[in-house]
């Protein structure tokens, strides 16, 4: 089936922006993916194409600041505005995304792999009949086609795929957060800023908004620099206490095995692996955790992996730059210590 | 109540193959089970139907092998099972794969309610749910980690970044939902009798009316052009007994080494 947007027509780059429900702030994955186009773009300008990357922010009565995104690269911000966009209804968000799509014909849409960006990239993909490639940790350019390479870890991170979208437009990924990095904003950077006034089916909202229940930590776990995890090894809820005491003092939020929630020593969100969150922080400490390949799903991609463990074959041990090998009781109050002198 | 759940057969061990030239994956040869998040998706539905009657279809896309998964479905309590397969639907991408199971819900249904999992353990794309409900034109909500299914909605929790979510969402619509929402259902006596007897259903892409050339490979947008093992060098140093104090040295310095810590050994 032909894609909506006319391959010989499409040119330029869109960035889906999102706005985040607590803090109300452009989340930064925003700003990563718009100085990740601006970079594929000025390539893509080099080689012939068109080098124009364009900002789309979906928001409730908050708008972000368009600055922001002009200072990332942005050569053009649009904003649209609707109480169904604010209440994170993808639905409707995916329908605004597309019409947008259907008139501008970005050759490129990209968004980050937030819960939000994974459910309207999919439904808007389906709507404008092209591909999308999910969770992408590399975009680069073929250097004779001009065309988006996409590569994605699958398979529990065992594998990483390049993916193409050869014959269809625009070429869609959504691309993890914190893994380009935040491009240092250019102030002198100009571009220009247009309110999109939306026809109301593209505004209209599909589901019904009741209530938002912030988390207790006010943020993501895939947003921490710093993780430190507790599994079934903590036996007991009051160990979650003392790796909180440890994530204070590197900085850091605290995660779970899906044993320790299970045991519901700590909430669900906290939970990292193939059926919890994917997170990729500067340093991931695992205490108490044996590193089954579910849990591994989840974390392998962290930049420094810290493992403490009193069994010696522990398979985390396989996946960590550090182990210490003993028991965690002992072994957090030592490092805490060692971090206060 | 009449409600679909969408199933899919995956590999059941770590070290699955894939086809260097088409960069699919490869299924012969390797053992295969339902993608165990769809179990929560066949437990919400299970409940749905104790508490308000009506009945349980589980539909797959696959080769004739994953027959297999249908019929654990069943074991496990759903009423039909309905086996969407044909050579044609081959290497779909997510695109070709929601088309076929779009067009296989909207000739079974209607449905008040389809469910699917948050992913599936293979490809995890989590896309599949979202584009089937586009092309069915129903209201959708992605990551359900609780719910409350009433005769003619359904109020769900959706856990996102910042928090928790609720949204209420009419009939029909489709949900996708994670392993918390519920715990896997178990298999019944009763219910592997029944699966062993039951037929199962197979439709075809000609039942379907599909044109082969929209379907599986050559009906996707996107293609797998390269499959790589990625190589992450990590220093494994693991200290034990008396190296201990060593170990917690060496811990100080990678922190500073890494920029996660102001100095190095602090005061030492
Ligand atoms: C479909 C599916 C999805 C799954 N999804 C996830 C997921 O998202 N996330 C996840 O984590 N798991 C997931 N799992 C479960 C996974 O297979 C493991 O069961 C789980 O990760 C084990 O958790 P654990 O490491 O905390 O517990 P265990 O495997 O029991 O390990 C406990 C560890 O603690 C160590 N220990 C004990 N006492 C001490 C002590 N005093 N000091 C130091 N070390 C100690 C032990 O040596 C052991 O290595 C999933 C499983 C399936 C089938
Ligand atoms: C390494 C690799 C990477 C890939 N990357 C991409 C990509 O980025 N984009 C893309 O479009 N395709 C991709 N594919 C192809 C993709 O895996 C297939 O299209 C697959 O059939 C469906 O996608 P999924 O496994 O991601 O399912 P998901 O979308 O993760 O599945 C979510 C839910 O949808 C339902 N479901 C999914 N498949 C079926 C089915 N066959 N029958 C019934 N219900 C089903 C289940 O309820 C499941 O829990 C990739 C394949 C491989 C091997």
């Amino acid at each position: 089936m032909r894609s909506l947007v006319d391959p010989a027509a499409a040119a330029g780059f869109l960035v889906l922006g999102e706005m985040r429900p607590v803090s109300e702030a452009l989340h930064p994955v925003s700003l990563e993916l718009t100085g990740k186009a601006r970079e594929l773009a000025d390539r893509r300008a080099a080689g012939g194409g068109c080098g124009t990357v364009t900002a789309l922010v979906l928001a409730g009565d908050r708008l972000p600041d368009p600055n922001a995104l002009i200072a990332a690269g942005a050569d053009r911000v649009l904003l649209a505005q609707a109480p169904a966009f604010e209440a994170y209804d993808a639905a409707a968000q995916a329908r605004a995304l597309a019409w947008t799509v259907e008139r501008e014909k970005p050759e490129v849409v990209l968004a980050g792999a937030t819960t939000n960006g994974r459910s309207v990239l999919p439904a808007a993909a389906a709507r404008l009949r092209t591909g999308l490639t999910a969770d992408c940790t590399g975009l680069d350019l073929d250097p004779e086609t001009g065309g988006l390479l996409q590569t994605r870890p699958a398979i529990g991170g065992n594998v990483m795929a390049t993916i193409r979208t050869s014959a269809h437009r625009p070429q869609m990924a959504t691309v993890r957060p914190r893994n380009f990095p935040l491009p240092a904003p250019d102030p002198n950077r100009r571009g220009t800023v247009r309110i999109l006034d939306l026809p109301e089916e593209a505004r209209a909202g599909s589901v019904c908004p009741r209530a938002f229940r912030r988390a207790a930590a006010g943020r993501g776990i895939e947003e921490e620099d710093v993780l430190v995890s507790g599994g079934k090894g903590l036996r007991r809820p009051e160990g979650f206490a003392l790796l909180r005491e440890l994530a204070r003092a590197l900085g850091g939020g605290v995660g779970a095995s899906r044993a320790a929630v299970e045991a519901r020593w700590i909430e669900y969100p906290h939970q990292v692996g193939l059926s919890g969150r994917v997170v990729s922080p500067k340093l991931y400490v695992a205490a108490g955790i044996s590193g089954a390949v579910q849990h591994l799903a989840g974390m392998q991609t962290a930049g420094t992996i810290v493992a403490v463990n009193k069994d010696p074959e522990a398979p985390i041990f396989r996946v960590a730059d550090l182990g210490l090998c003993g028991d965690l009781y002992d072994l957090i109050p030592r490092i805490l210590r060692r971090l206060e002198e | 109540m009449e409600l679909a759940v969408l199933v899919k057969q995956v590999p059941d061990t770590d070290d699955v193959v894939l086809d260097p030239e088409k960069g699919t994956l490869v299924r012969e040869g390797v053992g295969a089970i339902l993608n165990p998040l769809d179990l929560n998706a066949l437990e919400a539905a299970l409940e749905a139907k104790r508490r308000f009657g009506g009945s349980v279809m589980v539909v797959s896309m696959g080769p004739p092998q994953t027959e297999g998964a249908l019929r654990e479905a069943l074991a496990l309590g759903a009423d039909r099972g309905v086996l969407l397969t044909d050579r044609a639907f081959a290497g779909a991408d997510t695109w070709a794969t929601s088309l076929a199971l779009a067009e296989g819900l909207r000739r079974l249904g209607p449905f008040d309610l389809v469910l699917a999992g948050e992913k599936a353990t293979d490809g995890e794309t989590g896309q599949v749910g979202p584009e089937v409900a586009t092309l069915l034109e129903l209201p959708f909500a992605t990551y359900v980690g609780g719910w409350e299914p009433r005769e003619d909605g359904v109020t769900v929790e959706r856990v996102v970044e910042e928090g928790t979510l609720e949204q209420d969402l009419p009939f029909p619509c489709l949900l996708t939902v994670l392993s918390h929402l519920n715990d896997s259902p178990m298999p019944t006596l009763e219910g592997k009798k029944r699966a062993r007897r039951a037929p199962l259903e197979r439709l075809t892409a000609p039942d379907l009316g599909l044109d082969p050339q929209e379907l599986g490979l050559s009906g996707s947008p996107t293609r797998v052009v390269r499959i790589a093992t990625p190589q992450v060098a990590r220093r494994g140093e693991v200290y034990a007994g008396a190296d201990l104090e060593a170990g917690l040295d060496a811990l100080m310095d990678l922190l500073a080494e890494r920029g996660l810590r102001a100095s190095g050994r602090g005061a030492a």
